[in-house]
């Protein structure tokens, strides 16, 4: 077992360099280089070899990958072009805001697909099913932005309930960013939730169609015992996997939704980075978002080896 | 035995009939009739509607900046005195077209490459298959709007990136669909017989991985127009004054406090457009017999 | 006469198809369990067996529903009842044991747990009761160290100690009214045997009733007291063991004994022509119509009642059983000669071994032997043209990797394999040329799997014509339309898909492909074990017939001893990939034999409740052979010291030309096996 964690591990860290690689050869062969991408009219004379100077782009392109990588791990991503300061000090705040507007979302969005998941399942084709796969259907398949802006359209500017749009600095304290964040949190969570409960409920189902249910009902196990002894463990497990790749797919749409909201975090910065074409920020931005993701499929492998049995018990079968 | 999947039970029919026949199971329910409606009325209305637009989409009229809805104009009118209807009546048109092509670039791309990967197997495939992960890692947004911001936002860009970056998953279930069958012992059977790998792929595999990717593809589509007007509403995809509903949303969303109707009216016409791809692809899932629910949607 | 413990009344369960046509699934049925005894309900795949069984708990399943009668359990109409007084009933007084353990076992709870559940629930033992009970229950089905056991989660145990533990789990709430869904049906004949044994064991201590349900009469012999046979959703045949077996007075039973192999006969058992309609496509008249040899104008168009004939004990659901009762039983059977074998041979395995295990890069890189014990190991076969050879052996005997091997689907680690006198196989595929690959040609044991469910008959039959005779057009259609006949099948099936036949049709199919290629040798791999018992009669037949007149070369892999005997010339028997015993069918099955062999014979069940299995071996699992001496050691019955632990035992020659792998001289083993 500690072998495969191990392995899933390592994995994770192949994927990490092979996004690095991406993502370095990306910006290197789309036309044009930080410098001329960054300056556009201005990029001759001083002001060019300058920036090229600051980014050492005089170096040939292998040389600057491996100083850039070996900064990487040691957490330092360079210096941004268009704020000239350290890209560190430029991500920390906004890494610290998006975690919290993601983090809120996915406490809100896992126990609630679970509920609304084993609901459906449990009642399957009757009215529950049928009212909550209905709105499901709507708020995974309506993107952010069209959510988002119906929020603020009826929340926000119709009934004045809560603030639509944050403005906020930076660089905010936590409790200031709460009233903030309820309305993106819903809306990233919405779509979120939908997708998964949809999974859990095709996975109870799937499990409530097997043998051993079957049997565990012809024993006469009391229903509900049976369903939280019986079905539940063994239909939450495979989805663990699923619902990490749904969370992590779904960090694009938190992009937008930042943006809709106006939201100080990452996403923000994404759209700021690229619009000015501050190249290594992109490039801090890509490793970043990759890791997250990265981590979070680790996590969840992590979370089934530890609870699957099967697994658990591999070393003691050879 | 209740909703079993012998939608062709009875004597074998052309190819024809079986696309008949599995429209028609896709209608016999209400939510496979309804996506199919929306998506036909659509189709339709994007193919025709320059024909029936009341006005000119890029005729700017100050004096009729951000009137309400009224008998004259269906819709009202937007911040540059455009009418909203006949900017969204045409405003599908941009985005059905390239998501149509990207998601057939899509399908083959990722096709072919999953039922290789899924048929060699082995080290190429472990290499393959991480090099795929590591893109499904990158953020597609981000991907995208690098690609575009660079490249520019023409058609001959956009299509081919939103290909590339919505067939990483089809690759997945191609891959997955390929492993599934050629364990089958009709595989074993071909390849003890000696036939070519070529061949083995054509005639074996490839009927029998057809179904889930293609459903996969429908799928693709609605997340790939999903995407592209995410792209639109960020400013990233087509350029005005083109009528299209993710930048009729971005630019109308400023002043929707007091010209909401500039908002809503895009953004009934987008979202029935993705619903309706949505649940006409669920229909065809089901009608094909897969269950793809448990897939997540990378 | 005994109290009834529980009353099936009229009772009929059918869904509604896609069209909103009603379907029944069963039909009319009446009977009764009585107190104490076992009842077997027998029938093939589709005759509504089990969800008879499930009836009686009150279960039925999802999408399917009651259209009348009543299921009563000491007067209690079970399927009126909510689900808190089912709960009250199941497991307590009634329990199931259910067909697949595997499976039906909870993957993410102990052994222990699942047993202590069912006792919670069901007694009102304290919880050091309850711990000393689950070994009591785990002690009785004869599961070894029960406290280590207990611990375990189910995919940790083999599928024979899987199938124990649900026993276990049914015994906990000792309930009146045991319900058995072929319990023993995927296991292993020695398993199979064993777990029977237990059954019959229980059966006696507890006083339990049993309903047993099962596809294998065989199996119903040895523990049923009275037999009901369900045909179509129908039963057609009730009444006490011996009579049903004995004396089968309706015209499918009569058919099914009689396609049964059996040890005791030679040769081929006789075959029923057809297959069961599925629900939905049942004719007006009897359902047994189309199949039947003594039906007249009245079946086709009047549904029989059953008819209680008081001087048999038996009621039986046909007009013309009168003419049954005067045909004796007594079975001919067909002469299939055994072949006098003529030395001509076509294919011969040398010293084969075969391993499965990978070899590391860095071993590789080093030329390091790992695998110094090879799944298979020291096989010298030679075949015959003309002859079938059967290997024969249990799951993990290597059978089907010496097929995929002859076949070039697997390398051979050491030895080769020469077809045709002098030519050398190639382990690799793609290195034989296209005539070695036409000659040799597979069948494969499903055909769900084995044909292409997205191609037409005509497009599966056109793949080895189009690829060995390039045959087109008109040819192709007209050698397809052969093909078919020669399988027995019209032309008008060249359009179906194989979802739009039944499980025979497909593995004719799957017969025609093969002889599509002209092969010299089929290779055919557990051909008939996926099909219904009088379906596999007749694919048995078309075979023998096929081979009579084209002169084809089986090698036939089965772990149905019975059916080996009916179709081969000569049989092999394989333990952990090694070859105990080989020679000339009929000698194999007379002693004296490898002691393995006797274990495996000992272990047959005959369909005659007078005919015991012997039991001379436990049913242990080896996971791996032994790295020396002789393979069987781990279970050998007559096993003489460490000369057998450690010494590779020598090929002895009986005295009619088989050859038997043992330490144990030839006339001793001819001694002590006929003491038994």
């Amino acid at each position: 077992m500690f072998f495969l964690i191990f392995k899933r591990f390592v994995l994770g860290l192949i994927t990490l360099f092979i996004v690095s690689l991406i993502t370095f050869i990306g910006v290197e062969i789309l036309p044009g280089d930080a410098c001329t991408s960054y300056l556009e009219r201005e990029a001759f004379g001083e002001a060019l070899a300058a920036c090229i100077k600051r980014l050492g782009l005089d170096v040939p392109a292998h040389e600057r990958y491996l100083s850039w990588a070996f900064n990487v791990i040691q957490g330092d991503f360079g210096y941004s072009l268009s704020g000239q300061m350290q890209i560190n000090e430029v991500l920390g705040p906004r890494v610290k805001n998006s975690l919290v507007l993601a983090s809120a979302a996915i406490i809100i969005g896992i126990p609630l697909a679970l509920i609304l998941g084993i609901i459906t399942a449990l009642w399957r084709d009757k009215m529950p099913d049928i009212i909550i796969s209905t709105v499901a259907i709507f708020s995974m398949t309506i993107p952010e932005f069209i959510s988002a802006t119906l929020l603020i359209l009826i929340v926000a500017i119709w009934l004045e309930w809560l603030p639509g749009i944050v403005i906020v600095p930076t660089d905010v304290t936590f409790f200031e960013l709460l009233p903030n964040i309820i309305l993106p949190v819903i809306a990233i969570a919405m779509i979120m939730t939908a997708h998964m409960a949809r999974m859990v409920r095709s996975s109870v189902i799937q499990v409530m169609a097997s043998d051993y249910i079957q049997m565990a009902i012809l024993k006469g196990v009391p229903y509900w015992k049976m369903v939280f002894k019986h079905v539940l463990p063994n239909a939450l497990l495979p989805a663990i996997n699923v619902v990490a790749l749904t969370i992590a797919w779904l960090l694009g749409g938190v992009v937008v939704t930042e943006v809709v909201f106006n939201y100080p975090g990452l996403g923000r910065l994404v759209i700021e980075s690229i619009s000015n074409r501050d190249l290594p920020v992109v490039q801090a931005l890509g490793i970043i978002l990759a890791s997250i993701y990265v981590s979070i499929n680790f996590i969840a492998d992590l979370l089934t080896l530890m609870l699957n049995p099967r697994l658990k018990t591999l070393q003691t079968r050879k | 035995m209740e909703n079993s999947k012998n939608i062709f039970n009875e004597n074998p029919k052309s190819s024809l009939a079986k696309v008949l026949d599995i429209i028609t199971t896709m209608a016999s329910k209400p939510s496979g009739f309804i996506g199919l409606a929306i998506l036909i009325f659509h189709v339709i209305l994007a193919i025709s509607s320059p024909w029936f637009a009341p006005y000119d989409y890029k005729a700017i009229n100050p004096s009729l900046m951000l009137n309400a809805p009224s008998s004259e104009f269906w819709f009202g009118t937007d911040s540059l005195g455009r009418d909203v209807f006949t900017r969204t009546i045409l405003g599908g048109r941009t985005a059905l077209t390239i998501t149509f092509f990207g998601s057939i670039i899509a399908l083959l791309w990722g096709g072919l490459l999953g039922i290789f990967c899924g048929l060699v197997g082995g080290r190429i495939d472990d290499i393959v298959m991480r090099i795929v992960d590591a893109f499904l890692s990158i953020p597609w947004i981000l991907a995208m709007l690098l690609i575009v911001s660079l490249l520019g936002t023409t058609t001959e860009v956009l299509i081919p990136a939103l290909g590339f970056f919505y067939g990483k998953g089809i690759v997945r279930v191609a891959r997955a669909a390929t492993h599934d069958v050629i364990a089958k012992d009709f595989i074993v059977s071909a390849k003890a017989r000696g036939h070519s790998n070529l061949s083995i792929i054509w005639n074996e595999i490839l009927p029998n991985v057809r179904d889930a990717i293609l459903v996969e593809g429908a799928m693709r589509w609605s997340w790939m127009l999903l995407g592209f007007s995410s792209l639109s509403f960020l400013g990233f995809g087509v350029s005005p004054p083109t009528p299209d509903w993710g930048l009729m949303i971005s630019n109308a969303r400023g002043l929707m406090s007091f010209a909401w109707w500039a908002v809503i009216a895009p953004i009934v016409g987008l979202s029935s457009l993705i619903i309706g791809i949505n649940l006409t692809a669920d229909a065809f899932a089901k009608a094909l017999g897969i269950d793809r629910s448990t897939k997540a949607p990378v | 006469m005994k109290t009834n413990i529980q009353e099936i009344k009229d009772l009929s369960i059918g869904f509604k198809s896609q069209k909103g046509k009603q379907i029944s699934i069963l039909r009319n049925i009446t009977t009764n369990i009585r107190k104490g005894e076992t009842v077997g309900i027998v029938g093939e795949s589709g005759s509504g067996k089990s969800t008879l069984a499930l009836a009686m708990m009150g279960y039925i399943k999802h999408g399917l529903f009651t259209t009348r009668g009543e299921c009563l359990f000491k007067s209690q109409n079970l399927l009126s009842l909510n689900n808190k007084e089912l709960e009250e009933i199941r497991g307590r007084k009634i329990a199931m044991i259910p067909q697949n353990a595997g499976q039906a076992l909870t993957p993410n709870l102990k052994i222990g747990y699942q047993i202590e559940e069912a006792l919670r629930l069901h007694t009102d033992y304290s919880k050091t009761e309850r711990e000393k009970k689950i070994s009591e229950l785990l002690n009785q089905v004869r599961l070894p160290s029960p406290k280590i056991m207990a611990l375990r989660y189910p995919h940790e145990l083999s599928g024979g100690q899987q199938q124990r533990v649900a026993v276990a789990m049914a015994l906990a709430g000792n309930p009146e009214l045991l319900l058995l869904d072929e319990p023993t049906t995927g296991l292993d004949v020695t398993t199979q045997a064993h777990v029977l044994e237990l059954l019959k064991d229980i059966a006696k201590d507890t006083g339990t009733s049993m309903v047993y349900v099962s596809h294998d009469l065989g199996a119903i012999a040895q523990v049923c007291d009275r037999v009901i046979v369900m045909y179509a959703g129908e039963i057609v045949l009730e009444g006490p063991v011996r009579k049903i077996l004995k004396e089968p007075i309706h015209p499918y039973t009569y058919g099914l004994l009689k396609s049964i192999p059996k040890l005791s006969l030679a040769g081929l058992p006789d075959s029923m022509p057809g297959s069961q309609p599925q629900p939905g496509n049942i004719g007006s008249g009897c359902s047994f119509y189309d199949r039947c040899n003594f039906s007249n104008d009245k079946c086709k168009v009047n549904v029989p009642k059953l008819e209680y004939i008081s001087e048999m004990d038996t009621s039986v659901r046909c007009f013309n059983h009168s003419e049954l009762i005067s045909i004796t039983s007594e079975q001919k059977s067909k002469n299939h000669l055994q072949k006098e074998i003529t030395i001509d041979e076509i294919l011969d395995l040398k010293d084969v071994s075969i391993s499965y295990a990978k070899q590391g890069i860095i071993d590789q890189f080093l030329n390091k032997v790992t695998d110094t014990n090879p799944t298979v190991k020291d096989i010298n076969i030679n075949i015959n043209k003309g002859e079938t050879i059967a290997l024969v052996g249990e799951s993990g005997s290597g059978k089907s990797t010496i097929l995929k091997s002859i076949a070039g689907l697997l390398k051979t680690k050491d030895g080769y394999i020469k077809f045709d006198k002098e030519k050398l196989l190639s382990g690799d595929l793609k290195k034989r040329n296209s005539e070695d690959l036409r000659s040799i040609q597979l069948i494969f044991q499903n055909p769900d799997e084995s044909l292409n469910p997205n191609h037409t008959v005509e497009q599966i039959l056109s793949q080895p014509l189009k690829l060995y005779f390039g045959l087109t057009g008109s040819k192709l259609k007209s050698s397809i339309a052969e093909l078919l006949e020669k399988v027995r099948l019209g032309a008008f099936y060249m359009s179906r898909y194989p979802r739009q036949l039944s499980g025979g049709e497909k593995q004719r199919i799957a017969v025609a492909r093969a002889f599509a290629a002209r092969p010299d040798i089929i290779l055919c791999d557990e051909v008939t074990s996926a099909l219904d018992v009088s379906v596999q009669a007749a694919v048995l037949d078309l075979l023998q017939k096929l081979k009579e007149e084209l002169g084809t070369t089986y090698v036939f892999v089965s772990h149905d001893l019975a059916v080996v005997k009916a179709i081969s010339d000569r049989v092999a028997v394989l333990y952990q990939g090694r070859l105990c015993e080989i020679g000339p069918s009929k000698n194999v099955y007379q002693f004296p034999s490898h002691p393995y062999t006797e274990v495996l014979i000992g272990a047959v069940l005959e369909p005659d409740p007078d005919i015991k299995p012997k039991l001379v071996a436990e049913d242990i699992v080896e996971e791996k052979p032994p790295e020396i001496g002789c393979s069987f050691q781990g279970r050998c019955p007559r096993i003489i010291g460490d000369k057998c632990r450690n010494e590779t035992p020598p090929w002895q020659i009986g005295d009619n030309g088989n050859a038997i792998r043992c330490h144990i001289g030839i006339e001793e083993l001819k001694i002590q096996q006929s003491q038994c």
